[in-house]
């Protein structure tokens, strides 16, 4: 295949224990650390190893946000891929308009393979991979865990509650990826520097012509309702009587 | 008017519980009326289930060859063919809800709710973000399908001894040839299913090996219990990965939760805190697990583990 398209979304990192706001109007993300989705760094990760194995040709890495953005998409370069599309938009973008926005650049770009994260750590919706495969009428290979390739059709293993499901698409499609496919390499100073040179193409928006989908409301933020500290046993004796007090033994 | 349709997830033979606790969601929206659609290639048997669940008018069928083993990219034109009649779909939040949904919502054009986990009005639900650091409540436009998937683990199974009609839908599409099956391997470990069970024993990196969980798998076998295990003891190769709990695991609501030589990471205690009781047996008195156990015990896992299987056998 030619081309393989890589979704990047900037997310507050996975190590910040995220806070709700006092006045419950969102949660802080002032002066919090922001990262790649460690999804999607799982994504590019296997989008590499698909080209250094001569499967693939060129690997774009996209996301869709502010200039802010731009930071996670030089670091996607500095990892090894070619070049990088952020979409601009100045207001959060609910899914289906996100499946509409990659859906215009894949037509632009005629991508053979999209591979995304299975989540974002920040809404946690699940949504965005499934939702372009529909939008764009080709499989979805969700929560991959192992992809091999053979001529136009990819093998995907995936991870389902009941163990892993193996399933064949026919290319072009839609991946979305599990913790296990791999690990994600380091990136090193010179790839860095590097990174610096590959061409980051800035689109706004309104160019793509993409009509928003209806919009679900955020109402309000609250902090979750914590469970109580309960109870210290000394020893197998007192915890046995513990769940025989509860009934659960 | 609420009329929802809820999607059964199974396995060809039986239903998933995960339906039951879709309906009980929907029936905590006022004046809903619920059916349920059973896709399939030959469902006789998981619609005569479902039609006994309780809150539910209808169970309509459509049986096709194709439909077994459910695919996402396969199910959901037939899904948004049904759509018409309703103003909410609903799936679970499992792996199979999870596929297909999100697809369902594209087709019909709108955006979904995921993870609902308590209803505040007819189109105004709560879900938890950010691993449930934060809980939102939202709300969706009335003009459109609401399509969303349920976080099972917030609700009870609906009950009871219902007969609701079941019903052949009637409905042509066209069905992609693009996604085929291939095949599934599940461990046979014939112990409980983790989504259900009511008593969960959950190891992790502490466990240190394969071999060392073996304890782990006494302990449930006495006490009929399902493994569970942390993404550290997953990554470390310990256990498979459909037994991993958490934000990017399994989310689950056991009447006896046991964590041992699980640190309790926020992304962990996620996917446990709405189970009814948390026991924890970790080495280390300062580990976050303890802030929302039950009861909590420190010590050697390695002593006391075997002690408590002895104790209980």
């Amino acid at each position: 295949m030619e081309k393989i398209l890589v979704g990047l979304k900037r997310v507050v990192d996975y190590n910040v224990r995220v806070q709700v706001k006092s006045d419950g109007s969102g949660v802080e993300t002032d002066g919090v650390k922001m990262s790649i989705n460690p999804f999607d760094e799982i994504a590019l990760e296997e989008a590499m190893r698909i080209k250094e194995r001569g499967d693939a040709s060129e690997v774009i890495v996209i996301s869709i946000g502010s200039s802010d953005s731009q930071q996670q998409l030089r670091t996607g370069l500095a990892m090894g891929a070619d070049r990088a599309i952020l979409v601009e938009s100045e207001v959060p973008m609910d899914a289906l308009t996100v499946a509409r926005v990659f859906s215009a650049i894949i037509e632009r770009e005629s991508v053979d393979l999209v591979i995304l994260g299975k989540q974002a750590i920040d809404d946690d919706n699940s949504q965005t991979g499934q939702m372009l495969a529909a939008v764009w009428g080709r499989p979805q290979a969700t929560f991959a865990s192992e992809v091999t390739f053979k001529g136009d059709t990819a093998r995907v293993t995936r991870e389902v509650d009941a163990g892993l499901e193996t399933i064949e698409i026919d290319l072009p499609a839609v991946i979305t990826v599990d913790l296990r496919l791999n690990e994600p390499r380091y990136v090193k100073l010179p790839d860095i520097m590097k990174a610096k040179k590959k061409p980051l193409d800035q689109i706004p928006v309104t160019d793509l012509g993409i009509e928003n989908g209806p919009q679900i409301k955020v109402m309000t933020f609250e902090p979750p309702q914590d469970r109580q500290r309960g109870i210290m046993v000394d020893d197998v004796a007192g915890l046995v009587a513990a769940l025989k007090d509860k009934g659960l033994v | 008017m609420t009329k929802v349709l809820v999607i059964a997830e199974h396995n060809g033979a039986v239903l998933n519980p995960s339906t039951a606790k879709c309906v009980a969601c929907a029936a905590d929206i006022n004046g809903a009326e619920i059916d349920i659609a059973v896709l399939g290639a030959t469902v006789s048997d998981v619609a005569a289930e479902a039609a006994l669940i309780s809150s539910v008018g209808r169970v309509r069928t459509i049986e096709r060859e194709e439909n077994d083993p459910a695919i996402a990219a396969i199910l959901a034109p037939q899904v948004t063919a049904l759509a018409a009649d309703y103003s909410h779909i609903f799936g679970p939040s499992t792996a199979f809800g999870k596929d297909l949904m999100p697809r369902v919502a594209a087709l019909l054009g709108v955006n979904q709710i995921s993870d609902i986990m308590s209803v505040e009005g007819s189109h105004r639900f709560k879900r938890p973000i950010y691993a449930g650091n934060s809980i939102v409540m939202v709300e969706a436009p009335a003009e459109v399908t609401l399509v969303a998937t349920v976080r099972t683990a917030s609700y009870q199974a609906a009950e009871g001894r219902n007969s609701a009609a079941i019903e052949s839908a009637d409905i042509e599409v066209e069905l992609p040839q693009h996604t085929r099956f291939v095949e599934v391997q599940t461990g046979q470990s014939g112990r409980p299913d983790l989504q259900s069970a009511a008593k969960v024993v959950s190891g992790g990196r502490a466990l240190g090996s394969e071999e060392n969980f073996e304890i782990i798998y006494k302990l449930a076998d006495e006490l009929g219990a399902a493994i569970g295990s942390s993404r550290a003891a997953v990554d470390a190769g310990y256990v498979p990965p459909e037994t991993q709990v958490g934000q990017t695991g399994q989310i689950i609501a056991p009447d006896l939760y046991i964590a041992i030589g699980i640190s309790g990471a926020i992304q962990h205690i996620t996917g446990i805190k709405d189970a009814g009781t948390i026991v924890a047996i970790n080495k280390d008195e300062e580990a976050p697990i303890f802030e929302v156990s039950d009861i909590g015990l420190v010590g050697d896992l390695f002593r006391i583990v075997p002690e408590l299987t002895d104790a209980i056998g």
